[in-house]
């Protein structure tokens, strides 16, 4: 009996030493980026590199976020915000309301839409980048946050995501709520936002970061430094050639960069795990 | 004031008729079972009622006026779904109170219709939860709790109770029954189970593959059995079906002949007597015997192969597997049912 909890407790101890090893790997480079950005660009090239924070933290982060690399960061970080928020809300709005039109109305050619919309999921943003570039030009949308958002709206995954939870929903529910005199309208706010809330909530943390990471999008339809979203501010800061760069204000931004989605992650977690426990069925 | 008519109503799905033709009245606080087995189209009728499918032919009255193209809440209707359809993401209040809402009561008067329902049944220390975090049977009252705080014209049941254990079945039957008594609401209640029909039914509607083989009180349709199919399906065990041709001879000894045309006689548990062997309408071996305290049951088989099942009122049966014995009839209680499984009208 004794011999059984001891080697349980065994257990115990070697699956945390393996979680704590996995978790120290993770989170090495992320350390070593955090030192670098609290150090001189003197210290950082003399070797050996340092592994204990430096004392010019505050220094090279006022430098990063007001000053940066010919965009202030806090202007980089503001753009990635709009275009990441704009990009999540959008496509939540646009493939819940699609989802619900699928699932709930008979409309001509509905399965035909709804093998269109699946059919995008074939055509990410990579493949069809020039002649949507050529649309946004056309609407005048080069350096605009429209233009950085509008065209990576659409979503078939989100479209898809929501109709199998819509699916999922029994009929006998969508009835009482007719016979409560729920119009369409209603039904929606009333019963099917409320009870999809869990799932957007899961897809705003996905979206978010999914719109914050963009990199080829922002590249081409931002010429204009201060439309310049963060990602693509960093690799702007990489040296090209001889040129000398401040790594403690590179690694500085790049911390910076992490930031949001963290934040995200975090506050959404807590949501979105109370919506786990209280969402029922 | 609110009697439903329904005027030969069909329903087709694409080119399949699945109800062919039901036409039934009925009167203003009167309760209607509608039972009949699993797909004979109780729901489907139901459902018509309430709005949610639409009539392909005849025409369905509510209160005087014709519903047939109107939206389930424009015709003054409450509904009692199988699984509740509660709506999982509202407290048990907001339950109740949706449809008033949507109807644009005032919040004062919301409340005091919805607490005046939880009172009635029960559910006023449940208000402020969850559905989830109610039984079964508090669920199926806050369903009821949001057909009631409506008072509409009539109420609709889809099998309300299938999902309660028994015991719990039995008493809400009650429940409801005296809640549409005091409340005097015109209800439909579909059930496939015949207990629960006979003892809630003001009258009922046995319905068999689209058809309403027969309307009437429940003691009626029990005495009376218009069909095989009525006369197999309410009453249990069900009643015995033998084949006439066999009994003509014996019956035409017994008095005068009003069984010419009969194809199949029935005769219900209750009504078969032993007798020593030779002596009965026929002669029988017992197969078991199923004692259930107040009364036995014993099954047999006639030498033709005929099942027939005996209520015997002594709970002390001697009879044993393997014996011989003769069967008569209580004497008025033979059914006589013609090819087609019809009543045949007794002549004398
Ligand atoms: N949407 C539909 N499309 C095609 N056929 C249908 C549809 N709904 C019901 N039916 C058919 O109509 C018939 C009656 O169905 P209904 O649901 O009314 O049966 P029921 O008497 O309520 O049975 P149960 O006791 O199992 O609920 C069935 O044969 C069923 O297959
Ligand atoms: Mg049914």
């Amino acid at each position: 009996m004794s011999g059984m909890v001891e080697k349980k407790g065994w257990r115990r101890v070697a699956l945390h030493a393996g979680i704590i090893t996995g978790i120290a790997i993770v989170c090495f480079p992320i350390y070593v980026a955090f030192v670098a950005s609290t150090v001189t660009q003197g210290d950082l090239v003399r070797p050996p590199m340092p592994l204990l924070p430096g004392p010019h933290l505050i220094e090279n982060y006022t430098r990063a976020i007001f000053q940066g690399y010919g965009t202030p960061v806090w202007r980089m970080l503001w753009n990635s915000l709009v275009m990441a928020l704009g990009i999540t809300v959008g496509k939540i709005a646009i493939s819940i309301v699609s989802a619900y039109a699928i699932v709930y109305f008979r409309f001509p050619f509905r399965m035909f839409f709804f093998w269109m919309i699946f059919l995008t999921l074939m055509l990410p943003v990579e493949v069809r980048i020039v002649p949507t570039y050529a649309v946004a030009a056309d609407l005048s949308l080069l350096n605009s946050y429209t233009g950085l958002i509008l065209p990576l709206i659409a979503s078939a995954t989100a479209t898809f995501l929501f109709r199998q939870l819509f699916l999922t929903i029994p009929d006998e529910l969508v009835e009482a709520a007719r016979i409560d005199g729920a119009g369409p309208i209603r039904f929606f706010r009333d019963i099917l936002l409320p009870m999809s809330r869990t799932n957007i909530a899961a897809l705003f943390v996905i979206l978010f970061i999914y719109g914050w990471n963009q990199y080829l999008w922002p590249l081409l339809i931002t010429t204009d430094a201060d439309m310049n979203t963060i990602v693509m501010g960093i690799k702007h800061m990489l040296p090209t050639g001889d040129q000398t760069v401040e790594w403690p204000v590179i690694m500085a931004t790049a911390l910076l960069a992490m930031l949001p989605p963290v934040a995200v992650v975090l506050f959404m977690q807590r949501l979105f795990v109370k919506g786990l426990v209280e969402s029922e069925k | 004031m609110a009697e439903i008519a329904l005027r030969d109503i069909r329903k087709s799905y694409g080119p399949t008729e699945v109800i062919h033709g039901v036409s039934a009245d009925i009167a203003d606080g009167e309760l209607i079972v509608i039972v009949g087995p699993s797909g004979c189209g109780k729901s489907t009728l139901l459902r018509m009622v309430a709005g949610l499918e639409t009539v392909t032919a005849g025409s369905i009255a509510i209160g005087g006026r014709v519903v047939n193209d109107l939206e389930p809440r424009e015709r003054d209707i409450a509904m009692v779904f199988q699984n509740y359809a509660l709506y999982p993401h509202m407290s048990v209040f907001d339950n109740m109170a949706y449809g008033l809402k949507i109807a644009g009561i005032s919040k004062s008067d919301i409340a005091a219709k919805v607490n005046d329902a939880a009172r009635m049944l029960e559910l006023e220390p449940y208000l402020a939860r969850k559905p989830r975090q109610l039984s079964g049977g508090q669920r199926q009252r806050v369903a009821m709790g949001r057909a009631i705080v409506r008072s509409p014209s009539a109420f609709l049941f889809d099998e309300p109770l299938s999902n309660l254990d028994a015991k719990l079945r039995v008493q809400m039957r009650l429940e409801i029954k005296a809640l549409q008594r005091k409340l005097g609401v015109t209800s439909l209640y579909v059930t496939h189970d015949q207990v629960e029909a006979m003892t809630l039914a003001d009258r009922m509607i046995v319905m068999n593959e689209g058809v309403a083989e027969q309307i009437g009180t429940p003691l009626e349709v029990y005495n009376n059995p218009a069909t095989t199919f009525v006369a197999g399906f309410i009453g249990s065990p069900p009643m015995n079906f033998l084949d006439a041709e066999r009994l003509r001879s014996v019956l035409a000894r017994q008095g005068p002949n009003r069984l010419d045309r009969a194809v199949t006689i029935g005769i219900r548990p209750e009504h078969v007597e032993r007798t020593t062997v030779g002596n009965g309408l026929l002669d029988a071996t017992v197969a078991f015997i199923e004692a259930l305290g107040a009364e036995t049951l014993l099954h047999l088989k006639t030498d033709a192969g005929e099942t027939v099942v005996v209520r015997s009122a002594n709970p002390e049966e001697t009879v044993r597997p393997g014996e011989r014995i003769g069967l008569k009839a209580v004497p008025d209680h033979l059914f006589a049912y013609d090819a087609d499984g019809r009543r045949v009208a007794s002549e004398d």
